[in-house]
């Protein structure tokens, strides 16, 4: 019960909803691959970077991921290239590099 | 100890929702339901009720509240009436939608233009499709039992919907009366405990009121429209609960006087308290007529209704509201819909009245039944007869 | 994964994502920066109630979720009155007994078409009542969830789908409601404009807000890269030069006295802030003359409240 493991609406039978279509589990759209929507990556120069956080600050969807050495990496898996990281960057160390297909 | 006291409906239904400790009122002045939330402050202002009182700026704001105060697990209450139940009209939809049990006493009054502040149905009739559940009280006793009843049944975890209490406004609403109050104590322990199982609390970060694309809308609504009606069990329970507690006793349909009847005089609300003296009057002269006080409107307990009729010539069916360019009365569509598929059904004769508050008397209930008797032989091509317009002859109906 | 904070300059900003990634806001949405910087703020013991708009479709698609908070959507122009029923229906179950005594933080959320047009009168309704809330605006500056149609908090001048830039018509013809000063007015503590451009100050400002008893509104301009007709990438650039040009001061109204957060000796011309938006393409000079007019005025007019009445 309880709409738990469901990712698409087109998905979940009547008698699998929550009462009141209450959704319980929290942040349940992380599965979601926005990565997909991009045009641009950021790709990161670790030799300019001075560990400022800026960028992790500035990113509107949490697509930047502070690493326990204090260094950032884009989250590409969610990332949609919109390149405030790059613009924000006080060392010019990040870059937006045209998607290529594969 | 149970007492009885004299007090008027809207006073009365101050009691219950006293009685049943809620914990929060946000409501919106507006005649005939006035009575209702300046009893209520004036018990929380001298401490008698422990409750947030929230004097919300208009009614489409009374229901948001109690929304947000239902979202977060407590007790909430509201009441309104006419043009006030339909400032509300989208936030109802949420409240049955979000599963939330909100209890609303609506002092039935008739929607502008021309703006008039006396009772008929008409509120009532644009609230159909909403999916509360929806309950009409006859009087004063009827008032305080429907409210406190209807916390008792909203909140179970098995239903969870929003229920409607109506009471005519003016002619219920402001007449006082004798009735029994129950014991504070007995009152509290007919409401069991309640705790939100979803209740919006930072340990438990729930998201309600999510956004449906079409892939998924039509299963949350199916899921909702079942459990509506699947509420009927608890319903009844609760009335079982309340015989047993209190001595009193009710039903969806209730029939009077209706052994052997040949016709039935159908009523919704204060109606049906003329109605009864006018069925012992017929009575008292031989005539087979009998009474069928509908008090659940929603979900519609069709297959009682059905039971209830069985056998039975006519019904004589009054509304209190037009529908207009529609079936007729409201109520009689209702009622001919769940009569349509029977192989053996009663002839159904439909009359409005009691529109804009004006007054419906024996006498019209007694024109009604015979009225009612002679279109049933006769048949006539219209949908519905309206009663007393000046200028209109009597007995002139309305063609579809 | 780093731990519980982030060292950003001299702050220590929480690392957890309130609003967990996977949301539908457009590429570079200020909005979606801005709400996420201010849950960061408000931390977890923290109840959302939110209005129809960008914030709400964009983050709740059934069957799932991008709230990390406990969050409450129920119509467009009602949240006031909503949170109003959350935060007085929490506190009689606390005072009763019903749920223990704890902290927890009120905070409704709209944008500028349910604050400063549909949703005015249940705002001003809970801030006359008093409730002890935060309101968060979102002003993206027109109805952008539908399709970029004009609100009350357009600019002047600005191109929408409804007040379109044409032949007759400049655009938006009606200056901007000021909500900061209607809000104030009605006697709440703490009123401020802020910008995810400022993202410190964003933070200190909501926390202020949540700190003070009774209460408080912020309002935040939020860049549209959508709407707004700007590359996705300038979101934070458009929102400092709105600072800098004087057409979004950053200010706060402290029980009715004023501070002022970031002033410049000499203010950027608004036509770098105008040139910078598609929106406002159509602009002739003498029309970006008008508006630098307009601007010149109330920034001055704002620095002499600043003057008569400042906060401590």
């Amino acid at each position: 019960m309880a709409m738990k493991g469901y990712k698409l609406p087109g998905e979940v039978p009547w008698n699998d909803l929550e009462l009141g279509a209450i959704v319980t589990e929290p942040g349940s759209s992380v599965f979601k691959k926005t990565g997909d929507w991009r045009t641009e990556r950021p790709v990161v120069d670790r030799a300019k970077c001075i560990k400022c956080g800026l960028c992790w600050l500035h990113c509107p969807d949490a697509a930047v991921t502070p690493l326990d050495n204090g260094y950032f990496e884009p989250d590409l898996f969610h990332c949609k290239g919109c390149g405030i990281c790059a613009a924000i960057c006080p060392k010019a160390a990040i870059t937006m590099n045209e998607e290529v297909e594969k | 100890m149970s007492k009885r006291v004299v007090l008027e409906a809207s006073h009365a239904v101050a009691e219950a929702v006293k009685m049943a400790d809620v914990d929060l009122i946000a409501a919106y002045p507006i005649t005939p339901q006035t009575h209702i939330p300046e009893r209520l402050a004036e018990m929380v202002a001298e401490g008698d009720l422990d409750a947030a009182y929230v004097p919300v700026e208009s009614e489409h704001s009374a229901m948001s509240a109690v929304l947000g105060a239902a979202a977060v697990g407590a007790r909430s209450f509201t009441t309104t009436a006419g043009q006030g139940l339909e400032l509300m009209h989208e936030a109802l939809y949420i409240a049955s939608s979000h599963r939330y049990p909100i209890v609303m006493a609506v002092c039935n009054r008739t929607l502008s233009a021309p703006i008039n502040i006396w009772c008929d149905h008409s509120d009532v009739m644009a609230c159909r499709d909403v999916g509360w559940i929806q309950v009409f009280c006859q009087n004063n006793q009827e008032a305080f039992d429907m409210t406190l009843w209807a916390f008792r049944v909203a909140e179970d975890p098995k239903v969870m919907f929003p229920t409607m209490v109506h009471l005519d406004g003016f002619i219920l609403s402001h007449v006082t009366e004798p009735l029994v109050l129950p014991d504070p104590k007995d009152a509290a322990a007919f409401i069991p405990r309640y705790d939100y199982r979803l209740a919006l609390r930072p340990e438990t970060p729930t998201s309600h009121g999510c956004f449906g694309p079409p892939d998924i809308y039509f299963e949350v609504k199916y899921a909702q429209e079942l459990a509506l009606r699947e509420s009927r069990s608890v319903i009844d329970q609760g009335w079982k609960e309340l015989g047993e507690a209190f001595g009193r006793h009710y039903q969806a349909v209730e029939t009077y006087k209706a052994e052997g009847a040949t016709t039935l005089l159908v009523t919704m609300g204060s109606l049906g308290e003329t109605a009864k003296m006018v069925v012992d009057a017929k009575r008292a002269k031989g005539e087979a007529v009998g009474h069928l006080n509908l008090r659940l409107w929603r979900p519609f307990p069709f297959a009682d209704f059905r039971k209830a009729v069985k056998g039975v010539k006519t019904l004589v069916v009054v509304d209190r509201c037009l529908s207009f360019g529609g079936p007729g009365g409201p109520l009689v569509s209702e009622l001919k819909s769940a009569l349509f598929d029977l192989d053996d059904r009663p002839k159904v004769v439909s009359f409005v009245a009691g529109v804009g508050g004006r007054e419906v008397d024996d006498a019209a209930f007694e024109y009604m039944i015979d009225r009612g008797q002679e279109l049933a032989k006769t048949g006539t091509d219209c949908l519905y007869e309206p009663l007393q317009i000046r200028g209109l002859a009597t007995g002139t109906g309305v063609r579809g | 994964m780093a731990g519980d904070f982030v060292k950003v300059g001299k702050y220590q900003i929480d690392a957890r994502e309130y609003l967990a990634p996977g949301h539908t806001f457009c590429t570079g949405c200020g909005e979606a920066l801005a709400i996420r910087l201010v849950c960061k703020a408000l931390g977890e013991n923290t109840i959302i109630a939110m209005a129809t708009g960008c914030d709400e479709v964009c983050t709740s698609p059934l069957p799932v979720t991008s709230w990390r908070l406990p969050w409450l959507h129920t119509l467009f122009e009602n949240t006031g009155a909503e949170m109003s029923g959350v935060e007085a229906g929490i506190k009689a179950m606390m005072r009763k007994g019903k749920m223990p005594e704890r902290e927890i933080k009120f905070v409704a959320m709209g944008g500028d078409g349910g604050t400063s047009d549909i949703g005015l009168q249940s705002l001003s309704g809970a801030f006359e009542r008093g409730h002890d809330f935060l309101y968060v605006c979102w002003d993206n500056e027109a109805y952008m969830n539908t399709g970029i149609q004009r609100s009350s908090a357009t600019p002047y001048g600005a191109s929408t789908t409804t007040a379109p830039a044409g032949k007759l018509s400049i655009g938006q013809s009606t200056q901007k409601k000021n909500l900061v000063e209607i809000f104030a007015a009605h006697g709440i503590p703490y009123a401020a404009t802020a910008c995810p451009s400022y993202p410190f100050d964003l933070m200190n400002k909501v926390k202020k807000g949540v700190e003070v008893k009774g209460p408080a509104y912020i309002h935040v301009h939020t860049v549209c890269p959508t709407g707004w007709r700007t590359p996705s990438r300038d979101t934070i650039a458009v929102g400092k030069l709105a600072v800098e040009t004087g057409v979004f001061p950053l200010y706060e109204i402290e029980n009715g006295r004023y501070r002022l957060n970031v002033d410049a000796p000499k203010l950027k011309p608004v036509e770098q802030y105008l040139k910078a938006q598609g929106r406002f393409r159509h602009l002739s000079p003498d029309e970006i003359g008008k508006i630098q007019e307009r601007v010149n005025l109330e920034y001055a007019r704002l620095k002499e409240k600043v003057a008569h009445f400042p906060a401590a």
